[in-house]
């Protein structure tokens, strides 16, 4: 047997788990030095608030994240949110329906539209920068058809689950849209990882020529990542329905960016192909923490949240050109 | 002996692209158990025909049988259903993916939808040790060089249970271990009974390893003939038409050794940390300096740095006695410098763009926005050049990515000597592409020189580097290890004597 041993990579850690660590170590690092620097600032509860009020944008990035490890991008994803909060608040408020009912609808609504996205940019071969901005015109007008205010939601399944606390053992507690995120990140990981149709993006992220000529279903993949995007997206409108009792057509202004920040700091190539969604989660969380920190910091304007997640961009797109620079 | 049924037949294909007949007329067949070479110069119609036979392309006319029922593929996937699984000259792996799941994705073996890792890996272990290759399945497969991807490839085609195997190229990247060994594979499954379509430029093999070879020409079948019963020179006679004699006439070494031009571009310990050591050399006018070496060796590193491509970490470049700071390729053109990467398709050529555009790129970047090209200028030069380099189909206006490799690289060409160049660098410019272009290429460097243009060549080949050039850097190891003249004394053996020692015995 010819030992081709001498080509064989040398690999003492896994190159591919460096960002997602990196972020990791990240993470920790801010919370130490919260808990150095604020009193009270080192409690798990803090970091399960951080999860409370960033549920909806886990949910939000998880589909982002299936979408631009194939390579692609999602504009539209915070207007999405914005529809699925008007839609929920008019017919639930306005309209009288059933909470059982207006959920699913809105998540049809949701998925229908990234489904109508994905169809558009696969046959058409349209940059998907360009369709799912028309995307975001798109949903974002068709709230103030519904309304141009806002329209409270006085349900009480509403504002039962708004109020609902889920105890933790030694009395911390999380919402129940902690859970909900907490099990789309769960089965998001699951098909990323265990299914075709995960392996399918993580190849057509990786060479679309080549995935083609594989045989496998790149069309389907194309188009599943956007549906996925836009369920997620109606998802976290619920959700996000569910913390602010409210439907507004100015609800999650630039959410999209948001998530396209969480994904990025989190590892994952804009070009496709590498990526975890563990660095998307610990993404959010840095995104969440920065803004906890300035929150205990009490004298900074929250402005500076936004000045510290464009420098942590600046830092994880260099360190990404550095990463891809030594993988050639 | 009989002859079994052919497995594929191909009658009356005909396919046609915008302004390019790629087929016409051409009938094929594959008996099981044979390994069939497709021959024919680039542009004779074989990427085509294999484009068309895995569904790739529809056809215009003809039909194709496999095991004797009709087939029309709407692609890949199909024609892989069915047992006609493809390598082609370009990888097609995902890089970015372990090597097991390069092989299985699409099969992998699943438990209720769930993908099993571990079979994954064993059967993709057990997969490669059949074909005697020990690799990290789970590794990703960037980690490993180009020659293992093929072996990848192939190993991943072997598996879907095919019963036609196309190879298009598959040696163009690997060494004579790895070729031997991929034969071994080739052999073995031909015993099984699967019939292998082979597509490879080095007749050498295709005579080692083919029992059949059908030859294409311009789109046109030329004949189907038994390995055994046809000559190389014939074989070579039916892929060219009448060009034979172009092929031994430049046969010989450059005559007058004593080219004592001024010195045009001198490298002083010019070096990059990582990419090469150090090196000194100097380029005369009207000189061929060629570089051997093997892959890897440095070659093309130190091309990127005469050309600014790569900003070099020591020395310095002297043009015309004075040092110069090369520090984009900008700078090195408006010096006089050109550069035809090895990789025309993604370093060189914009496959969008009509074979005039290509061509005159060069120039208006030269000249600059505010003095455009006028278009009879245009006209004139890309006309002269398409004449000059017998570029097919002779039509400027037909896109790039329509033409064959060698004509791609042709239209390359013609964008630098546009330009007219003191120093013209060629990296590997006769790769992939067949003898006849091969030879028309070589004869435009003799030529160049003779008009007093100095030429850096890269090629693997040594015979070629021997025939063109006036003086060999021999790399080793990312050094410059020797710089021989070329006398009489040197000969092939002695190239890769110095390659595999490092100095002149």
């Amino acid at each position: 047997m010819i030992s081709l041993g001498v080509l064989s990579p040398n690999r003492p850690i896994p190159r591919k788990y460096l960002p997602v660590l990196v972020t990791g170590g990240l993470f920790l690092a801010m919370f130490v030095a919260g808990g150095i620097r604020y009193e009270g600032f080192a409690s798990g509860q803090v970091v399960l608030n951080v999860f409370i009020d960033n549920a909806f944008l886990l949910v939000v990035a998880v589909g982002m994240t299936f979408v631009i490890l194939t390579g692609g991008i999602d504009l539209s994803v915070g207007a999405v949110v914005a529809l699925a909060t008007m839609i929920s608040a008019s017919l639930v408020t306005d309209g009288g329906w059933p909470p059982t009912l207006v959920i699913p609808l809105v998540l049809a609504v949701g998925a229908v539209l990234g489904l109508a996205m994905g169809c558009v940019i696969h046959y058409f071969d349209i940059q998907p920068f360009i369709v799912t901005l028309a995307g975001m015109f798109l949903a974002r007008g068709l709230c103030y058809t519904i309304g141009t205010d806002s329209i409270s939601i006085t349900d009480s399944t509403y504002t039962g689950l708004a109020q609902a606390r889920i105890d933790l053992p030694g009395g911390a507690f999380v919402s129940p849209s902690v859970l909900v995120a907490v099990v789309v990140i769960l089965a998001g990981a699951y098909v990323l990882h265990y299914t075709r149709l995960g392996r399918n993006v993580y190849a057509t992220g990786g060479n679309e020529q080549s995935a083609l000529l594989m045989g496998l279903p790149v069309a389907r993949t194309k188009i599943a990542v956007y549906t996925i995007s836009g369920f997620c997206s109606a998802l976290g409108g619920v959700l996000l329905s569910f913390y602010m009792l409210s439907g507004y057509g100015l609800h999650a202004v630039g959410m999209e960016l948001d998530a396209i920040a969480a994904v990025v700091i989190g590892g994952t190539l804009l070009t496709g192909g590498y990526g975890y969604l563990l660095g998307t989660v610990l993404g959010v969380l840095v995104l969440g923490l920065i803004q906890t920190i300035i929150s205990f910091e009490g004298t900074l304007s929250s402005w500076w949240t936004k000045i510290f997640i464009g420098l942590l961009l600046f830092a994880f797109i260099l360190l990404q050109r550095l990463g891809a620079a030594r993988r050639t | 002996m009989a002859e079994p049924d052919p497995i594929l037949r191909m009658i009356g294909i005909s396919k046609e692209f915008p302004g390019v007949k790629a087929l016409t007329g051409v009938d094929f067949r594959l008996l099981p158990g044979e390994v069939h070479a497709l021959m024919g110069e680039n542009g004779a119609g074989k990427s085509t025909l294999i484009k068309v036979l895995t569904g790739v392309y529809d056809v215009d006319a003809g039909r194709i049988e496999l095991a004797g029922a009709p087939i029309a593929f709407t692609g890949p996937l199909e024609a892989q259903r069915a047992g006609i699984s493809t390598v082609y000259q370009e990888l097609n792996l995902c890089a970015n993916l372990s090597v097991a799941e390069n092989i299985f994705i699409g099969r992998e073996p699943r438990r209720f939808g769930r993908i099993r890792w571990g079979e994954t890996r064993r059967r993709a272990a057990e997969l490669l040790a059949r074909l005697d290759l020990d690799l990290d399945v789970s590794a990703p497969l960037s980690s490993y060089s180009p020659a293992v991807q093929q072996m990848v490839a192939i190993a991943r085609a072997v598996d879907i249970s095919a019963s036609v195997l196309i190879l298009d190229e598959p040696t163009s990247s690997l060494d004579a271990g790895e070729v031997a060994q991929l034969f071994r594979v080739m052999r073995r499954l031909k015993e099984e009974g699967i019939a292998i379509l082979f597509v490879s430029h080095f007749l050498d093999q295709v005579y080692e390893i083919a029992d059949r070879m059908t030859i294409l020409r311009n789109g046109r079948l030329v004949g189907e003939h038994l390995t055994a019963e046809l000559s190389q020179v014939e074989l070579v006679g039916k892929m060219i038409g009448n060009e034979l004699a172009d092929l031994e006439r430049l046969d010989e070494k450059p005559k007058d050794l004593a080219r004592t031009g001024d010195v045009i571009i001198e490298a002083r310990e010019l070096g990059r940390a990582g990419a090469v050591q150090p090196f000194t050399l100097s380029i005369h006018q009207g000189e061929v300096v060629g570089l051997a070496g093997l892959l890897g060796s440095g070659r093309t590193e130190i091309a990127r740095l005469l050309f600014g491509a790569d900003h070099a970490g020591a020395g310095e470049v002297v043009i015309d006695g004075t040092p110069v700071s090369l520090r984009t390729p900008r700078a090195a053109t408006a010096r006089g410098i050109a550069f035809c990467p090895e990789n025309r398709r993604t370093e060189g050529l914009i496959a969008d763009l009509t074979v005039r555009e290509n061509i005159v790129l060069a120039l208006a970047a030269a000249r600059g926005w505010a003095r455009p090209i006028p278009r009879r200028r245009q006209d004139e030069l890309v006309e002269k050049y398409i004449g000059a380099l017998r570029i097919n189909p002779p039509n400027p206006e037909q896109l790039v990515r329509n033409l064959s490799g060698g004509n791609q690289q042709k239209v390359l060409l013609a964008r630098w000597l546009i330009v007219e160049p003191r120093l013209l660098i060629l990296d590997e410019p006769t790769r992939g592409i067949d003898v006849g272009a091969k030879a028309e290429i070589q004869r435009l460097v003799v030529s160049l020189s003779d008009g007093g243009m100095a030429v850096l060549f890269i090629s693997a080949e040594l015979e070629e580097v021997l025939r063109l050039s006036h003086r060999v850097g021999v790399l080793r190891d990312r050094h410059l290890v020797a710089q021989l003249p070329n006398d009489d004394d040197l000969t092939v053996d002695v190239l890769m004597e110095t390659i595999a020692s490092g100095a002149r015995p």
